[in-house]
Order: C-alpha cells, then sequence, then structure tokens
C-alpha cells in the first residue's frame, strides 16, 4: 500500500520560538481515513497546514502524493481537497457564486462543467435549497457545509477535514460522519483531524494521536485500542465472594463496587472465571469483557487527560 | 494537468471586485463629482464672473468636454488615491482576514499567479475609476454645455472628434498614474492580515507624497514623489501634445511597480499564511 502523505521529521517552530509540531513522521495509507486525534493546541492545524504548502516546515519533510511539499503543491494540490480551520467565503457572495469563485480560480477545473459539479456538491451537503443565499446569512452549520461542498468540486483522492463537525448539531454530526464514510467508499483517502475521540472511534480506519506538537501512537485504531488492556466485568449480588475467588484464579486489578466486580481481563479466560464463579456459588447476573475505548488507549498511552494544553 | 482555464482567475477576481457593493459605491461617488461640478455651474455661472476655482473650470461653460477634465483634476488628490489605496490595500489583506486566502491557495492558485492577478485587478480598478470620472465628465457635459470645436490651453482649436480621443487619453494616463499607488498598497497588503490598516498606511503614503511634493524646498526629492507627475495629464491638452513629462510620469509608475512589485512577491512567496 502507498502513502498519500508521509512526513519525515516535520518540525514547526514560529517566530516567537513556539515549537508547535516536534519531529512528526506519519504515514497516511492510501485509502484510510486516518484520524490525526489531539487536544486543542496540540500542532493539529499547523501540520495541516504545513502538509498543503500553507506553512514552511522549520525541518523534516512533507511528501503529498510522493511529491515534496511546499515546491511541488502545482501537481499535487489538484488532488486534494481541504476544510482547514473552519469555513471561510466571501460574505457578500451568495453559496453558489463562492463555489463559483472557487472553481473558477483553480486552472484544472473544466468551465464546461462547472454548473453540473456546483449543483452535485450542493446537493451533497444538502444546500441547494440555499443556493442563492448570501454566505452572510448562512448559519454556522450551513457555513460549514458549503465549505465541504467547495472540497467537494471535484473528485479528490485525498480530502483533508480539520475538525469538520465543529459547530455542528448532532443531526449535522451524523450528516457530516456518512458523508466522509461515503467519500471513503468511492477510494479517497480521508484526513480527519479533531479533538473528539468519539467521532474518530467511529469513523476511521486508522489514528495518530499527537501531544503538545508531538506524536505520542498511530497505527490502526483496532491496534490502538488494543494497546489498552480490556475488563472483565462480573454483575452479581455476591460482590465479597466473587472478588475472592478472582483473586484466588491470580486475576489482577480486582475490584468491587456496588453489584459490579472488574478485572484485569487478560490473565484469565473468561470461561473458566465463569466456571470458577458458579463453583463458588457466586449469583452470575453477567459477565462480559469489555474492550476500552480509544479514550482508554490515549490516557494509556500518553498517561494524561484530553484536558487543553497551552 | 494543463492549463484548461488560464483566465479564469482573473474574470472571478474581477467579477468578485466589480459586484461588490463597496466598488460600486466608490465608483458612484467619483461619479458624483462631475455631476455635482456640472450642475454647480450651470446653475450659478455668471457670464463674465472672475475666474476662480480649479484649472478648467471656466472653460466648462464654452465646451462640455471640460467638466471631463475639471472632474479628474478634483479627484486626483483624494478621491482617486482614497478609492485605488481601498482596492488594493484590500487585496490580499482582506482575503487573509475573510480567511479565503488559504482556500484559494490549496485549490491551488500558486501565490505567484494570484499576486499577479490581484494586481491586474487593481490596475484595472485605477482605469476604471478615472474612466468614471472623464466618460461620466463627457456624457454630463454634453448634455448641459455645448459641443464642438474645443480651444486647447495653448491656444490653438481641434475638432471634437480629436478632442474626444485626448480625453480618452487624459483618462488613461490618470488611471495607470496610480499603477505605482496600486503596487504599495498590494505589497503593504500582504505584510498584514488587516485590511484598514493595508488601506490607511496606502492612503497616508499618497497623501504624504503630495504634501512632500508641495513643499518647495524639497525640489531636490520632487521628480521620484509618487506624485509628483499626476498633474502631467494637462501636456496632452496641447497643439501639438507635449509628452515629456507624460512620459516621465509613466517611467515613474513603472519604477514604483518593479520596486514594489518585487518586495510584494519576495514577502507573498515565502511568508505562512496562518491566518
Amino acid at each position: 500500500m502507498t502513502d498519500a502523505v508521509v512526513t519525515r521529521g516535520l518540525t514547526k517552530r514560529f517566530r516567537g520560538g513556539q515549537l508547535a509540531v516536534a519531529d512528526l513522521d506519519l504515514n497516511v495509507p492510501e485509502g484510510s481515513v486516518f484520524g490525526f486525534l489531539g487536544p486543542n493546541g496540540s500542532g493539529k492545524t499547523t501540520t495541516i497546514r504545513m502538509l498543503l504548502g500553507l506553512a514552511t516546515p522549520s525541518a523534516g519533510q512533507v511528501q503529498l502524493f510522493g511529491e515534496a511539499m511546499p515546491r511541488g503543491y502545482a501537481s499535487a494540490l489538484p488532488r486534494v481537497g481541504a476544510l482547514i480551520e473552519g469555513p471561510a467565503c466571501y460574505p457578500f457572495l451568495s453559496g453558489e457564486g463562492n463555489l463559483r469563485r472557487f472553481d473558477m480560480a483553480d486552472r484544472t477545473a473544466d468551465p464546461k462543467t462547472r454548473g453540473a459539479r456546483i449543483d452535485t456538491a450542493l446537493e451533497r451537503v444538502g444546500l441547494l435549497a440555499a443556493r442563492r443565499k448570501r454566505y452572510r446569512a448562512y448559519s454556522l452549520g450551513m457555513r460549514q457545509r458549503l465549505g465541504l461542498a467547495a472540497a467537494l468540486l471535484q473528485p479528490r483522492d485525498l480530502l483533508v477535514l480539520d475538525e469538520p463537525t465543529n459547530g455542528l448539531d448532532p443531526q449535522g454530526t451524523r450528516e457530516i460522519r456518512s458523508l466522509v464514510r461515503s467519500v471513503a467508499e468511492e477510494g479517497s483517502t480521508v484526513f480527519l483531524s479533531s479533538h473528539l475521540l468519539a467521532e474518530v472511534e467511529q469513523v476511521c480506519t486508522h489514528a495518530a494521536v499527537l501531544s503538545r506538537g508531538r506524536l505520542v501512537a498511530t497505527g490502526t485504531v483496532e491496534s490502538l485500542r488494543a494497546a489498552a488492556a480490556g475488563h472483565l466485568v462480573v454483575r452479581t449480588p455476591d460482590i465479597a465472594k466473587a472478588v475472592e475467588t478472582l483473586r484466588r484464579l491470580g486475576v489482577a486489578d480486582v475490584s468491587g463496587n456496588g453489584d459490579r466486580v472488574t478485572a484485569a481481563a487478560d490473565s484469565v479466560p473468561p470461561e473458566a472465571a465463569c466456571a470458577a464463579l458458579v463453583a463458588d456459588g457466586v449469583r452470575v447476573r453477567a459477565l462480559a469483557v469489555e474492550r476500552p475505548s480509544l479514550e482508554e488507549a490515549f490516557v494509556a498511552l500518553t498517561g494524561e487527560g484530553f484536558d487543553v494544553t497551552e | 494537468m494543463s492549463p484548461s482555464n488560464p483566465t479564469g482567475l482573473l474574470r472571478s477576481e474581477l467579477r468578485t471586485l466589480f459586484r461588490r457593493l463597496r466598488t460600486l459605491a466608490m465608483l458612484a461617488v467619483l461619479a458624483g463629482v462631475p455631476v455635482l461640478l456640472a450642475v454647480a455651474v450651470k446653475a450659478f455661472s455668471a457670464p463674465n464672473g472672475p475666474q476662480e476655482g480649479p484649472p478648467f473650470l471656466f472653460q466648462v461653460t464654452s465646451n462640455g468636454l471640460f467638466v471631463a477634465f475639471t472632474a479628474l483634476t478634483v479627484t486626483l488628490p483624494l478621491f482617486l488615491p482614497l478609492a485605488v489605496g481601498v482596492v488594493a490595500g484590500d487585496s490580499l489583506a482582506g482575503e487573509a482576514n475573510q480567511g479565503t486566502l488559504r482556500y484559494l491557495l490549496v485549490v491551488p492558485t500558486g501565490r505567484t499567479r494570484l499576486l499577479i492577478v490581484k494586481y491586474a485587478s487593481v490596475l484595472i480598478f485605477c482605469l476604471a475609476a478615472a474612466f468614471t470620472v472623464a466618460l461620466v465628465g463627457m456624457a454630463i457635459g454634453a448634455v448641459l454645455f455645448p459641443l464642438g470645436r474645443v480651444t486647447l490651453l495653448s491656444g490653438d482649436t481641434i475638432g471634437s472628434g480629436t478632442a474626444l480621443v485626448r480625453a480618452l487619453l487624459v483618462a488613461g494616463y490618470v488611471g495607470l498614474s496610480f499603477a505605482g499607488l496600486g503596487a504599495i498598497g498590494v505589497f503593504v497588503s500582504t505584510i498584514t492580515d488587516v485590511p484598514i490598516a493595508a488601506m490607511a498606511t496606502t492612503v497616508t503614503l499618497a497623501i504624504v507624497s503630495e504634501i512632500l511634493d508641495a513643499i518647495p524646498q524639497l525640489h531636490a526629492i520632487h521628480p521620484w514623489l509618487l506624485s509628483h507627475h499626476w498633474f502631467a495629464f494637462g501636456d496632452l491638452l496641447r497643439e501639438p501634445m507635449y509628452t515629456a513629462n507624460v512620459g516621465r510620469g509613466l517611467l515613474l509608475q513603472l519604477g514604483y511597480l518593479a520596486v514594489f512589485g518585487t518586495l510584494a512577491w519576495a514577502r507573498f512567496t515565502t511568508r505562512d499564511i496562518l491566518s
């Protein structure tokens, strides 16, 4: 599998001396939905700006479809659609007028198909009815959709979406999610930055976790999740007895609370634990192995919560 | 990929610029100046009154074409530089402030191409502004005053057809006289993301140039001032045309364009777009 995006030792230090991105090595496989995860202020947008040639790295390299950025922008960027740090359009133009403006700026765009492509893009994001309304009068959610429509004016090999669900209501969030899925099904690579773990967990195949400008983990979402151990959860009215049995079996991290006993999942097979509990007369109401969420994996990987860092 | 649509960006730029209410309002104000002048002269002129006011004003009653020249003289010191400063100062800073600059660049437009297109549209606006004043002036002059043979500053008279050509040349020269100010504006626009700051700086520089030009003690630097040859258009109303100052004026504008165009290019092609 080739990579749509490769970075090596990517570093950005701003003029004030602030280190925004440090020594970042990323591989975004073609055809993946790649979650770029990190708290606000962890360097995600700065990385995206370097990917797209808007900012020059202080050190290291970026390759977009094998082209070194920013030098190779002319052949790499027509293959990329992007939503960077929120949508931005001309407030005095209509939604349609804005899309026409961006499409006319594209030398590779065919003027003959422009009208049809604009219609398709507007329909895809559900803005066909508001096409003639000025952007100034658009709600935040409509603006976000128009930004997406601009990114989808042409078939793209890579879609870079920086926090695409910011400011959207739950319905809008679901729509974006299904849009991302449909774009991925068409074979495009999607690079999705987010500070929301759940969002990445639901749509992404791969992920990288960024913290204070540094990469703390990268891989498939499955492998990241597996990095944190699962839990064995037993529901029973006989808490004390269950804890005693599990400890005797050599299970680690046993603790009881209410009608719930949790323990590390990997030391004993769950069926063996269940048999031992029943044999000891513990009334088992439920027994399950819970896989950790990506959030738990993140905490396990970084030893820190998902708070805003400055 | 081969460029299938090389002029699209310029057309889109002009469409965006000239559909904008602010641009149209500025052109409307400029168009209002010759109308105001012509109506005032028509309503209050005394046949043999004292010849005061701006140059060309007293010729208006004998030939309507002079409304255009008077209006250009009146708008040159402030209104035209103001309009050019607004458009040039806003050219890139406005896009940056709005956030659309990053989207234009990832389209991709290419930074050098975007800069050239921005400057071209500023220059087209300069010409549009000068021609608005001149054409509206000629039109209102034709309605309110006699046309016909025109007595030039040199005392010769020329036919109205030739005079019309002269008037268009004058408007073209005035428009191109702002090539340098436009380049300064675009350059300032590359160093800030705050459009109003870029506009104010550009207009201020134009006015500083005019003030310096008005101080006789500084005559040594006068030939190099941006605004020094702005009023040379009067030389085109002589028979034969006296072109030395007009030529110097255009050359000077070209020099300003070369210097500030290069500075703008050096700045814009290397800066990080963080807006």
